[in-house]
């Protein structure tokens, strides 16, 4: 609807060269159109407020008239407790970001590799596909949950000279096991979408199998899983947080120590939003990227 | 690896024969002379250690740039090509026509292997290239193919597509690459489109700098797989003028077509294939003049009546 309002007051200012005699006039029927689509647009705006307020007053009335609303309140939204938690929480999430930066980053690496030595073909790579298969169908079904508590408390319980228990270290590993296996699954969705008459192409031209994939596959792949990429990368930056269990001290755990000493939730809750806050820059780039991808697409570009 | 070119010796009778050949050479000039330098070389080395070879080489003043033996080859159950005889002379071209399915593109796509054969053998200048011992990626490195759907690389511009295989496969240095590929892009009137992405290109542009992507390595045969089937009609005649131009600069190619007159005016020789089988083979005046066989005629006759003869 607004997009059409915009090209339609767009229009009527262009004229085919100042001052021409051609010079374009809207008629009669234009202008009834575009008075039509104008009240229709304004009687939408109209029903989307009302409906809006509605909802909402019906919501606060819900929720404040239940008996439980003034405990609940207390407990979860208290300015006391949220003033107190806020630096906390902000200082355990600098551990989070750095968590994320370093995972995202052995996770793009480690999932790469998976999905090319999916790919390889010949026999000499038997071992390495079949490896590489099993650990992506291995880690993608383990919860991440499990997984973490097995390598934070299980590494650690072998007594490996030399291995850390650095619950930050070992937790970081755990996120960067189970999502490389899901990146990489990315990625070899990517390589197998591109065409193969773009790899007999680059065969015809003389290129290895190691020529083709590095110079013509994975440059396309590439680009084209960049969205489902980020979003990845997003749930990443809110698992992150689970690192607490470990007792790694992140914000979720600032908040935790906090409600552990007073009983009040609502340090959960400023973690909680703080988070959302965090993603929400990501969630719209991710928005962003695939727009545009779609945009080029449509224009007849393969990406 | 080194690569022989034994038909090197058919070429000083031609060198001088006219200004159109002339012309031709030049162009290909710092090749000729790089790979006359190298075959010299390996055949020195050669009668040292490899009399057998020797032998067969003795013959190679007539031996064709691309030869096919009763070459096989079959998808699932179905037989695409059965036992395929061909010979390509060095400087001529080789029109495939035929109906679709009649395996045309198979048989560009087996010499060029990126399809294996299943019985036969094909000669690549003398040399088999269906020996399993052989390197494909060396043989395709003399080969140019170009395709129907031109199949440009999307994520590069047109410079980057030619200068791709000289660049990572023949070595060639950046500089030397790009001069190149202007220099072909110059000559077939895209000068202009080196730093654009195929996308923004017409088909006929993309079809002709897919062309230029396949002469930049300076191959020894260039496969055309149908290349104006995917044009628009006006488009047609700017690709197969390029055709045009390389036949008189004497680049030795087999072209799979369904454009009748051009196979008629371009081709030194025509293959029918019909089932797999090249059913008759000749000069265009004997093909489309005089078919000998039945079938040859019911085909060229449905051309007819379509309007594309």
């Amino acid at each position: 609807m607004s997009a059409r309002e915009a090209v339609a007051r767009e229009e009527p200012g262009d004229p085919e060269g100042p001052g021409e005699p051609g010079r374009y006039v809207p008629s009669a029927r234009r202008i009834a159109r575009e008075r039509f689509h104008r009240t229709r647009a304004r009687r939408a705006t109209a029903i989307a407020a009302v409906s809006s307020l509605v909802t909402a007053v019906v919501l606060y009335f819900v929720i404040t008239r239940s008996p439980g609303w003034p405990r609940t309140r207390d407990t979860f939204f208290s300015a006391h407790y949220a003033r107190e938690a806020l630096p906390k929480v902000l200082d355990g999430l600098w551990l989070n970001v750095r968590l994320l930066v370093i995972c995202g980053a052995c996770v793009l690496a480690l999932g790469l590799l998976l999905a090319v030595a999916r790919t390889l073909r010949g026999p000499v790579f038997f071992p390495l596909r079949a490896l590489a298969t099993a650990y992506t169908d291995f880690f993608r079904g383990l919860p991440l949950i499990i997984c973490l508590l097995l390598v934070v408390f299980g590494v650690p319980a072998l007594r490996l000279q030399g291995v850390t228990s650095n619950p930050v270290l070992l937790g970081g590993a755990a996120l960067t096991l189970t999502y490389s296996a899901y990146v990489a699954e990315v990625f070899r969705a990517g390589i197998e979408s591109v065409h193969p008459s773009q790899r007999a192409a680059a065969r015809s031209l003389g290129l290895s199998a190691g020529r083709t994939l590095r110079y013509v596959v994975l440059p396309q792949a590439v680009r084209r899983v960049v969205p489902p990429l980020l979003n990845d990368l997003v749930s990443l930056q809110k698992d992150t947080g689970l690192v607490s269990i470990a007792g790694a001290v992140d914000a979720v755990y600032a908040a935790q120590i906090i409600t552990g000493k007073s009983f009040n939730y609502t340090p959960y809750v400023v973690a909680g939003l703080i988070f959302v806050a965090l993603t929400i820059p990501m969630t719209r780039f991710t928005d962003w990227i695939t727009a545009r991808t779609d945009r080029r697409r449509a224009q007849g570009g393969i990406v | 690896m080194t690569e022989p070119e034994p038909v090197r010796t058919a070429e000083p009778d031609r060198a001088g024969a006219s200004d159109r050949t002339s012309a031709s050479h030049r162009t290909g000039t710092s090749d000729r002379t790089s790979t006359s330098g190298r075959t010299s070389t390996s055949d020195r080395t050669s009668t040292s250690d490899r009399t057998d070879g020797e032998a067969g080489r003795t013959s190679e003043t007539s031996e064709p740039v691309l030869r096919l033996e009763a070459v096989r080859k079959s998808f699932g159950r179905s037989v695409v090509l059965r036992d395929v005889d061909l010979e390509v002379p060095s400087h001529t071209v080789t029109a495939l026509i035929g109906a679709s399915g009649s395996g045309k593109s198979t048989l560009l796509r087996c010499a060029n292997l990126l399809e294996e054969i299943d019985d036969g053998a094909i000669f690549l200048d003398g040399e088999e290239i269906t020996d399993p011992r052989v390197d494909p990626d060396a043989v395709r490195r003399r080969i140019g193919v170009v395709f129907q759907a031109y199949n440009l690389f999307p994520h590069m511009t047109v410079e980057q597509n030619i200068t791709l295989a000289p660049r990572r496969v023949h070595g060639v240095s950046r500089e030397a690459a790009r001069e190149r590929a202007r220099e072909l892009l110059e000559r077939l009137g895209l000068a202009d489109k080196a730093g654009e992405y195929p996308d923004r290109l017409s088909g006929g542009q993309q079809q002709r700098v897919a062309i230029v992507r396949a002469l930049a390595a300076r191959p020894r045969l260039l496969l055309l797989d149908e290349i104006t089937a995917a044009l628009d009609p006006e488009l047609v005649g700017e690709v197969l003028g390029v055709v045009r131009d390389l036949k008189e600069d004497g680049m030795t190619m087999v072209l799979a077509t369904h454009e009748m007159g051009f196979a008629r005016e371009v081709a030194d020789q025509v293959c029918f294939l019909d089932g797999g089988v090249v059913l008759e083979r000749g000069t265009p005046q004997e093909i489309f003049g005089a078919p000998r066989q039945e079938r040859t005629r019911r085909f060229l006759r449905r051309i007819v009546a379509a309007g594309r003869l």
